[in-house]
């Protein structure tokens, strides 16, 4: 396994010459530079979150937690993710199938298209589903008429959290599988399995910890939220209310001890997901996409 | 042989014996218009059906203009000092060896992780006046929560993994040999630096830079709440959509809205020119 050509190149190996390296107070103000800037801009925020969710106490901590509001804002942001999160999975595997497994004409278009959600700003991801589905929507009218309900419901806060989460999946897939190749399909379609079996026994296990890794940032971020379903919500207390709009009504009732209680559970989500992330991308680099980053 | 070459005509997609394209294809499509391409194009629709003078009006609305300038402008400065911090930070990440190097990498992504909201409160927290850096600033007259440069914070912490991720795989790749022959030939470690290392990653910087760009116009969760949100002063465009929303203005919302993607879509269109052009040039 170790090469020794890159392992040359690995930063314990530094007894090269100074022209090729940086001097020792060079590389001491850059790191210093670089750690007060991680400190200052990430750590810190995070110390505060934590901080001010137990500065009262951890009764008072648990009593947050355990009041009726909070609890159901958790039980919605779970359903949310419950239900938009496979949405996506199962969007993410069927668009990688189409995309990496064939050639066709206007693929690098739809490739675009699909990583459309991040460059739109989540308050207008929101706002497009108010468009339509609103008083007076496009098909306000039709729906009420009906009798459906989707703005200030769970059925538009599941659309606005599928529309922001919408790439997560496929984006990780599609290079991954593209690297991949179709080597082992065909094989396994020449050996007479039929193309849902070489899916399941040959493609599957060699994504899965790609989908892992998508999956683990679409859940994240259908989790935490806030611009684009705050915008559909209708900040209905007890009903319509997920964590991370819950963190903004109890910070605006200037409870701030509560506040920062439902957000530690939020940061606690986003640093568990860090380390499996890490874990991931430690153990399994190789069987991830290459493109790595957002 | 008399296998013709698949010049034969247009051809939708080349043929494969793999199964499954009209299935997978066909729900991909269908979806993306469902949840994507239908609501956008209603946005698009109804900001059309506005008709030109009230569109215009809503656009050069003095609040609108200030929200937008107030966006954009500190969404460039924010990302104009990641460009700075976020390289550095890729180079010690790249270069250096130190204990808990892992974790610190892993620590660049927490903005990607963190709920927006959960961000917003706690450096609002910081900075406040009483908060451990804001009554470090106030002192010297520095005031950051509730004012543009509380912005500012917000998008750098939001914007600072799109330049180290973007920079990071480039500088990864760089051939240290490229630097042993500019020493060799006689150059110090700062003109290697400044005229050998820095060129080669200016496209990454560049991609790294219109990201976090494109990433704080529209980001509304982690501003709002150290913001302020003073109208001509302190409000960011995709909160002032918000106000006009709960105003039932929905002209106004859709014709912002409208103008921010218009932006955001330049940006797009100039990110990628900028790849294709740095891989023709460095690929």
């Amino acid at each position: 396994m170790a090469d020794p050509e890159i392992k040359s190149y690995a930063p314990h190996h530094e007894s090269q010459s100074a022209a090729v390296t940086e001097g020792r107070p060079a590389k001491a103000v850059l790191m210093i530079v670089a750690f007060a800037f991680l400190g200052i801009f990430l750590l810190l925020p995070l110390i505060v979150v934590f901080n001010e969710a137990f500065a009262k106490g951890l009764d008072a901590y648990t009593e947050a937690l355990a009041s009726p509001d909070t609890r159901s804002a958790i039980r919605l942001t779970l359903l949310v993710a419950a239900i938009s999160v496979p949405l996506n999975i199962v969007f993410g595997i069927s668009a990688a199938w189409a995309i990496a497994k064939f050639e066709f004409k206007g693929k690098a278009f739809l490739t675009t298209l699909i990583d459309l959600p991040f460059s739109v700003s989540p308050v207008i991801s929101g706002l497009v589903y108010v468009l339509l589905f609103g008083a007076q929507g496009l098909f306000g009218a039709w729906l009420k008429a009906h009798g459906i309900v989707i703005l200030f419901a769970v059925p538009g806060i599941v659309l606005a959290t599928v529309f922001v989460t919408f790439p997560f999946v496929a984006r990780e897939l599609i290079p991954l599988m593209q690297e991949q190749g179709n080597g082992d399909e065909e094989a396994a379609l020449s050996l007479g399995a039929n193309g849902w079996q070489a899916f399941w026994y040959v493609t599957l296990p060699n994504v899965k910890w790609g989908l892992l890794y998508g999956v683990l940032l679409c859940n994240a971020r259908a989790m935490g939220e806030f611009g684009a379903v705050s915008v559909v919500s209708g900040h209905i207390r007890g009903l319509t209310n997920t964590m991370p709009l819950h963190v903004e009504i109890l910070y605006n009732e200037y409870n701030a001890a509560a506040a920062f209680a439902v957000a530690s559970l939020l940061a606690g989500l986003a640093l568990v997901t860090l380390v499996l992330k890490t874990l991931l991308e430690m153990r399994y680099g190789a069987e991830l996409a290459a493109t790595r980053g957002h | 042989m008399t296998t013709a070459p698949a010049k034969a005509g247009w051809r939708f997609r080349q043929p494969s014996v793999i199964p499954g394209f009209g299935l997978t294809l066909g729900f991909s499509l269908a979806y993306l218009t469902l949840i994507i391409l239908i609501p956008l194009s209603g946005l698009i629709w109804r900001s059309a059906a506005l008709g030109w003078t009230d569109f215009w009006a809503i656009a050069t609305d003095r609040r609108t203009i200030n929200a937008l300038q107030i966006s954009f402008g500190t969404a460039f400065i924010a990302a104009a000092v990641n460009v700075v911090f976020g390289t550095i930070v890729a180079w010690v990440l790249v270069r250096y060896n130190f204990p808990g190097r892992r974790i610190v990498d892993a620590m660049v992504d927490l903005p990607f992780a963190l709920p927006t909201a959960v961000a917003g409160i706690a450096l609002t927290t910081l900075y406040a006046p009483n908060g451990w850096l804001g009554s470090l600033l106030a002192p010297l007259g520095i005031k950051v929560a509730y004012t543009p440069l509380g912005i500012v914070i917000a998008l750098i912490f939001i914007g600072l993994p799109f330049v180290v991720r973007t920079v990071q795989p480039i500088m990864e790749e760089i051939d240290k040999e490229v630097e042993e022959v500019a020493a060799t030939l006689g150059a110090n470690r700062f003109q290697t630096i400044a005229r050998v290392l820095l060129p080669g990653l200016a496209p990454a910087i560049v991609t790294g830079f219109a990201l976090a760009f494109a990433r704080g116009v529209g980001e509304y969760g982690s501003v709002i709440f150290i913001a302020g949100n003073l109208p001509y002063k302190s409000e960011i465009a995709p909160l002032l959509i918000v106000i006009r929303l709960e105003e039932y203005n929905y002209a106004a919302a859709t014709a912002i809205a409208a103008i921010m993607l218009a932006l955001s879509f330049m940006m797009l269109l100039v990110i990628n020119l900028v790849q294709t052009w740095s891989r023709k040039r460095y690929g």
